[in-house]
């Protein structure tokens, strides 16, 4: 079974929303915000905090293009089968590979999309990243592996390259995972995790493969090892399938779940939640202290969202053609009012709970 | 001001009543806080759906919308919760109906 597209793309559908900053101005909005809400940057320092310092940069997060086979309810890239341009060039990927290649604190190469698999030049980029000897992780939709034969031999190319993968399943039941992401999403997303189990992943230890839990919903995710026990034990009964880590992530308001608590009359109240839940102790874990985001385009950020958002690294090394490690592990991180989904409750990274 | 029951900010108020008997308060939220703090002997969820079961028997607002919410983090789906309800109001129904064996056992010792 296919996949049937759960929404359109902001910039496909002409909503407002599609330029950041329109999001910066609604996320900033004091009419919108509750009335008890301190800004995050006050917040912040008033824990002592005044800025989010960075240290030696140890993951390089790759987002190679926008292009996808699904466009999910949530999705904060704003991807979609319409993408086709935002693709990363060659010539950029081999810059990145300089990158990766010269700075020693670089371990962790993480490539995310849209589906990264439908780069053209992805499976070369892999394997030259593999030759560097640096852990990679790709950030795999699952059901772009049965999207077409050409895809269904990926489990064994991940496997050969050692790649850990980490994937979205929002539940362990069709219903709530095809809400978010498209009829006919789950029932790939099970027959692809069978396909990877079947070459090892999630079961031996050299080939993680890790799931992402993200609430379907304006409500924050639950303890982490609860509910990665709970996913573990109904995809093992109901599927036969196995996995390592269940990673929980918060959703962030921007882009197009952004557009949802909007449109469901959920902002607010969200806003609220989220400043609510403010967890200082979250501050030390943030993925921006170790990570530089770059863009399709080259771009450089502090973390995935402040690229959707085109919050560019306070830097005057904001290019991939102007890389400048010395002055980037300098930098201080750019903060906004989105920043609290990354402080809720247990906090909130590409790698889960941050306490 | 107009004067209304139920309103849902409320909710948010709830930790005030420590305001006129604060040991007694205060006892009752550490020990509510235990409850539902973490999997013990039941799951996070599994407290979530039966504290959502006996909000509807008590038909407490306040608590039907903290534990839909409490439910969705913890991880539980709409069937569940459904579910959930179902047992309170089974439980409900039959309490109600297995008083009717008083009504019975009375009218039949009064009639001839
Ligand atoms: S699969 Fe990922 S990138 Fe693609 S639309 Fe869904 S959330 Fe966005
Ligand atoms: S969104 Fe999160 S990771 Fe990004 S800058 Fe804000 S706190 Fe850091």
């Amino acid at each position: 079974m296919g996949v049937k597209q759960r929404s359109k793309s902001l910039s496909a559908s002409g909503n407002q929303l599609a330029n950041t900053f329109f999001q910066l101005e609604i996320l900033n909005k004091k009419e919108l915000l509750p009335t008890s809400y301190v800004k995050f940057k006050d917040k912040i320092a008033q824990v002592g905090v005044p800025n989010i310092d960075v240290v030696p940069v140890e993951i390089f997060q790759l987002n190679i293009g926008k292009l996808c086979n699904q466009t999910c309810a949530h999705c904060h890239v704003d991807a979609g089968p319409d993408k086709k341009e935002e693709q990363m060039t060659k010539p950029d990927l081999e810059r990145c590979l300089l990158i990766i290649k010269a700075v020693d604190s670089i371990h962790t190469v993480d490539i995310t999309g849209g589906a990264p698999e439908m780069n053209v030049n992805f499976r070369w980029f892999v394997t030259e990243v593999r030759k560097l000897n640096k852990k990679i992780i790709n950030r795999c939709n699952l059901t772009i592996i049965r999207s077409n034969p050409k895809y269904y031999d990926l489990p064994e190319f991940f496997a050969e390259n050692k790649v850990h993968i980490v994937s979205s399943l929002p539940y362990f039941s069709a219903s709530r995972t095809d809400k978010q992401r498209g009829d006919g999403v789950f029932e790939d997303s099970i027959s692809a995790l069978q396909m990877l189990n079947k070459v090892g992943y999630g079961i031996v230890d050299n080939l993680k493969l890790d799931l992402v839990y993200n609430p379907s919903g304006a409500f924050l995710p639950g303890s982490q090892c609860s509910l990665e026990n709970e996913f573990k034990r109904q995809l093992l009964r109901r599927y036969d399938v196995k996995f390592h880590n269940l990673l929980c992530i918060t959703n962030l308001p921007i882009s197009r779940f952004l557009d949802y608590l909007i449109e469901t009359d959920n902002y607010t109240d969200y806003m609220e939640t989220l400043a609510n839940a403010f967890n200082p102790a979250t501050l030390d874990g943030l993925m921006c202290k170790n990570t530089i985001s770059v863009s399709w385009d080259g771009n450089l950020y502090d973390c995935d969202f402040n690229q959707m958002l085109n919050l560019k690294v306070a830097s005057n090394s904001q290019h991939i053609s102007n890389f400048d490690v010395q002055q980037l592990n300098q930098r201080k991180v750019i903060i906004n009012e989105h920043c609290y989904g990354c402080t809720a409750g247990a906090g909130s990274s590409c790698g889960g709970e941050l306490v | 001001m107009e004067k209304k029951y139920f309103d849902p900010k409320d909710l948010a108020k709830f930790g005030e009543i420590t305001k006129y008997q604060k040991d007694m308060g205060t006892k009752f939220f550490d020990w509510y806080g235990e409850v539902f703090s973490g999997d013990t002997a039941l799951t996070e969820r599994e407290k979530s759906l039966i504290a959502l079961a006996v909000a509807h028997t008590v038909q407490c607002p306040y608590c039907i919308d903290a534990y839909t919410t409490a439910c969705l983090e913890k991880g539980a789906d709409e069937e569940q919760m459904m579910e959930a309800v179902h047992v309170a109001a089974a439980i409900k129904g039959g309490a109600t109906l297995a008083f009717g064996i008083q009504m019975m056992n009375h009218a039949e010792k009064m009639n001839m």
